[in-house]
This record gives structure tokens, C-alpha cells and sequence, in this order.
């Protein structure tokens, strides 16, 4: 248990003392949309009545930071420590796959809920948000941001230089936090893009979330979280796998 | 008595390359062990396989009696590496790199555990670097972090591959008179290097490998004596009489070289010299040196 709690406590201070670049500066990224996009839309309609723009907007660009911030996390400290060979440091000692993997994944979500939290702080300047279900809103920040971190492991196992992780943050990542339906409601796309957006695990983690402050949502919250809880369970059970076998860790 | 390394049928094969072939090798407790052999011979792939950082085609391996797969974190905290390459994490200093060490050995911060780390600290003489980032130490401090590293968990098996490459030469001195210390307390340490000089002084038993395998395993002085021979060495003014050519072992530079068994020889070997009329104008004689031993063994 100690060694869980060192690593632990390793990858939130790694974090932390660069917190310029990992929270503050995702905060400020967010703040610019948020004043950049409300200003160009201000008056358009929302997706629910009653809740205008500005309002549906802070809670997607919380969610989406946290998302992109949970993956940057686990997936930059992992190819940075294989990269410049300090990993040697945590495969020497008898830390367990479960160890690495709760580490790991605990670290990047507490990044995330910082990053979101600051965000959301900044966001209630704007405009006034209405908070629904703090359980809802909880369960989807936690899934979410684990679900990602869990996605960073993979790709920080699979990347063998800075260039393929950005190829993955880039190619991937970025569009499908994009087309998640944080800057509008699915509902105001034509036919076959909404449906195609109901493919993008991304829209439901964002739904969900949204749903936390709404009460209202583009689908059902149950679908939203058995989404988001199937594609966190299986990518875990991946990644577990793959720091179980030693992949691309242990030759 | 447990072996502190037991090694056992140990292959290893990437693809048709075969780094490791077929070694066995027992260290035990207490011994001063070196590994030695040419770039590329299976050093550091055998370390690895003992750390876990390489999985074994074929073979067993244990360290105090933990085999390194099926009883991992026994095997892993009864051992500590010093790698080859100097590693570091950037975001911490030297002390908080030595707290992490510990506690993903499973060591709480104890006073204790801040007594044992600023102990290393002296000992490694870096106990006024112990609040700086690892990214301002120099490439010798570095090495020497990595060394405390490996033994902040007091392991009871040490392995030490080149400890000592690009460390000045009084720190060298410094470390192993520390390490000769922890070797006296009880840990086994196993030592890979290529100042064979090192080896020889600090080693009891010594393991040469070559091209995967082991070709010489034996204590040092028994090395030795059946590798290497105590060498008379002489510079003439002039040319060697050709009635003593046949009896010069080797000729390296100005100086002809002559086996000699004990120093009784050397009168004689001088005296038959002048006899045939060679003008002696500098002479020593060598011991027997590891460094020998160890060209005469890879060019076997």
C-alpha cells in the first residue's frame, strides 16, 4: 500500500509543480472559449429552454477540460518517463500492475477535477449555472476523467516518441472532445451527424455531465452513464492487461 | 545456505539473436562478485533478467531464494541496482528522490528512513546537493544518486553495473570504500565494470562472458595464476640477441616481455640476457593483472 501511495503521490506532485502549464493554463485555454463563444453566439438558442447559451456552455467546457487534461496527464508522464529512462525507477521496486494503474489513473483524475473545477469557477462569472444532481455531476466527472486517464496509459504504453502520443492527442482526442456537443446540442445538427455523434463516447460523458446542472439532456442519463462506465471498464481492463503482460515496459 | 543469486539454465532470445545462452551462476551471501566481459557480451541483459526488466526465454532466477517471476516483490526488494545509465526525474530533488525510492519499496517516512537517507547522503558525499534538482547535479552526482537509490531499501543483494564510469577518480575511492563497507556488513554485491583493475582488487570470485555465455568462472587468484604470469620487462639499448628471441613472450613497444614464476627467475633471466650480450638499460617486473587474464580468456 505504501508503494501505491508514494507513486501516487509522485505523479499528483509531478503535476502540481508545473501547475502553470497543467491547471492554470487549460483554465485560461477554456476562459478564451468560453468568452470567445458566447460573445459570437450570445442570444442564439440553447438547447433547452430557459437555459441560454452561456449557461450550456460552462458546464461542456469543464468536462471537455477535464477529458483532455485526465489523458494529458497519464499519457504524458508515462512517455516522458520512458523516454528519458527514469521508469527504471518504479518497474525496479515490487509495485504491481494494480499499483501502477490506480497511481496512474488517480493522479490524472485529480488533475482533471482541478482543471475542471477551476474552470467552472471562472465559468460562474459568466453566467449563472444551475446545479441539478451533484451526484450526477460527480459520477460523470470521476467516470470521465478515469475513463481518459485509462486511454492515456494505453497511449503512453504504445508510443514510442513525443511525435506518435501527438498524432493520438491530435487525430483523435481533439475531434471527438470537439464533436462531443460542447459548443452546441446535437439536436440542432442535420439527421445523420446527430446519429454519427452517437457513436462519439465523448457526446455522452458530456451529456451526462450536462445533465448534473440541466436536469435536461440530448438522450437519457442512464444511457449516458452506461456508456461512459462500459467504455471506462473495458479500456481499464485493457489497460491492465497491457501493464500486466509488461508491454513495451518490460522486454 | 541460500544462494543470494542463483541463476539456472537462463536463455534469452530476441528473434534469432541470442543475448543470453544457456547461463548458470551462483553467487552467495556475502560475496564480492564481478561480472566482466566485452560490450555486448550478456551483462546487462543477465542484471535485467534478475531486475525483472527482461523476462528469460528459458532458465530460473532467484535472488535470496525469490524467484524473480512467480515471488517478484520478495525478489525485488531483497535486491538493488545501480544501472548503467544515468537516469533521473526532473521534477524532484536528490532527497525527495531517495523518499519516493523508498516508498515504492513499501518505506514509510520514518525518521529513521531521513537518518538512513542522510546517511547515504554523507557517505556519498552529497549531503550538501540534498535539496537540489536532480537537473543541477553534475553527471558524477547523478551516478552517485542512482548508487543511493539502489540502496535506500537496504537490500540485501547489490548489483552495481559500471558504477563507476565517468565518476572522478577520489569519489571512486569514496565508493568503494563504502561499498566495501556494506560488503563487510553482509550484502552481496555483484559488480560489473570495465577498469579490471577494480575488479581485481575488490573481487574474491569473478564470472567472464562472452557472446551470451560464460567462459570463465573461478575465484580471482585462481584466474590468475592460470590466465596471467608474473612478467619480467626489459628495454635494451639496442636489438634482443636472436638466441633469446625465442624465449620473449610478447614485445609491446620498446619493451620485451619474459615469463618469469617466482622473482628468483629475475637474476637469471638478466644474467642470460647479458650473456648474450644485451645492454639493459631499464627493466620491471609485473604481477599477474586481470587485464590478461581477461584477453587471453575472450581470445580463447
Amino acid at each position: 500500500m505504501i508503494g501505491f501511495q508514494t507513486l501516487l503521490l509522485k505523479e499528483v506532485l509531478r503535476f502540481w509543480k508545473v501547475g502553470f502549464q497543467t491547471v492554470a493554463a487549460p483554465v485560461l485555454t477554456a476562459l478564451l472559449y468560453l468568452f470567445i463563444f458566447s460573445h459570437v453566439m450570445s442570444g442564439s438558442n440553447a438547447a433547452f429552454p430557459g437555459v441560454t447559451y452561456e449557461q450550456f456552455l460552462v458546464p461542456g467546457l469543464a468536462m471537455m477540460s477535464m477529458l483532455q487534461n485526465a489523458f494529458a496527464n497519464t499519457s504524458s508522464s508515462l512517455i516522458q518517463s520512458k523516454i528519458t529512462g527514469n521508469i527504471l525507477f518504479i518497474l525496479l521496486p515490487p509495485l504491481s500492475h494494480w499499483n501502477f494503474y490506480g497511481a496512474y489513473l488517480i493522479a490524472a483524475v485529480v488533475r482533471a477535477l482541478a482543471v475542471g473545477l477551476g474552470v467552472f469557477l471562472v465559468g460562474i462569472f459568466v453566467a449563472h449555472v444551475p446545479v441539478h444532481s451533484v451526484v450526477w455531476i460527480v459520477v460523470f466527472a470521476l467516470l470521465g476523467s478515469a475513463l481518459l486517464a485509462a486511454l492515456g496509459l494505453i497511449a503512453g504504453l504504445w508510443a514510442d516518441k513525443f511525435d506518435q502520443l501527438a498524432a493520438f492527442q491530435n487525430f483523435i482526442i481533439m475531434p471527438l472532445t470537439f464533436l462531443s456537443g460542447v459548443f452546441y446540442s446535437i439536436r440542432s445538427l442535420p439527421e445523420f451527424w446527430q446519429g454519427l455523434s452517437h457513436l462519439n463516447p465523448f457526446f455522452y460523458m458530456i451529456d451526462g455531465f450536462r445533465y448534473g446542472f440541466f436536469g435536461k439532456s440530448d438522450v437519457s442519463v442512464w444511457l449516458s452513464f452506461g456508456v461512459t462506465a462500459g467504455a471506462f471498464f473495458c479500456l481499464s481492463a485493457v489497460t491492465l492487461y497491457l501493464l500486466k503482460s509488461g508491454y513495451k515496459l518490460r522486454q | 545456505m541460500t544462494a543470494a543469486i542463483d541463476v539456472q539454465g537462463v536463455e534469452k532470445r530476441y528473434g534469432s539473436f541470442v543475448a543470453l545462452d544457456g547461463v548458470s551462476l551462483t553467487i552467495a551471501e556475502g560475496e564480492f562478485f564481478a561480472l566482466l566481459g566485452p560490450n555486448g557480451a550478456g551483462k546487462t541483459t543477465l542484471i535485467s533478467a534478475l531486475a525483472g526488466l527482461t523476462r528469460a526465454s528459458a532458465g530460473t532466477l532467484s535472488v535470496m531464494g525469490h524467484d524473480v517471476v512467480s515471488d517478484y516483490r520478495a525478489a525485488r526488494r531483497a535486491l538493488g541496482i545501480v544501472p548503467q545509465e544515468i537516469v533521473f526525474d526532473p521534477f524532484f530533488s536528490v532527497r525527495e528522490t531517495l523518499r519516493f525510492q523508498a516508498g515504492y519499496f513499501g518505506l514509510a517516512r520514518s525518521t529513521a528512513l531521513d537518518r538512513w537517507i542522510d546517511e547515504l547522503l554523507a557517505k556519498l558525499s552529497l549531503s550538501d546537493k540534498a535539496d537540489l534538482n536532480m537537473r543541477q547535479l553534475s553527471g558524477g552526482m547523478k551516478r552517485r544518486v542512482l548508487v543511493a537509490q539502489a540502496l535506500v531499501h537496504r537490500p540485501p543483494v547489490i548489483v552495481l553495473d559500471e558504477p563507476t564510469a565517468g565518476v572522478d577518480v577520489e569519489l571512486r575511492q569514496t565508493l568503494w570504500a563504502f561499498i566495501r563497507e556494506l560488503n563487510a556488513a553482509g550484502h552481496t554485491i555483484l559488480l560489473t565494470t570495465h577498469y579490471l583493475e577494480e575488479a581485481q582488487q575488490l573481487c574474491s570470485r569473478i564470472a567472464m562472458m562472452k557472446l551470451g555465455k560464460i567462459v570463465a568462472l573461478d575465484t580471482t587468484d585462481h584466474l590468475l595464476n592460470a590466465f596471467s604470469e608474473r612478467v619480467l620487462r626489459v628495454k635494451l639499448d639496442g636489438e634482443l640477441p636472436a638466441t633469446q628471441v625465442a624465449l620473449r613472450t610478447r614485445l609491446t613497444g620498446a619493451w620485451h616481455h619474459f615469463a618469469i614464476h617466482d622473482l628468483a627467475e629475475v637474476e637469471t633471466r638478466l644474467a642470460a640476457l647479458r650473456e648474450a650480450g644485451a645492454r639493459i638499460t631499464s627493466m620491471e617486473v609485473a604481477e599477474p593483472d586481470l587485464e590478461e587474464v581477461f584477453v587471453n580468456v575472450m581470445n580463447k
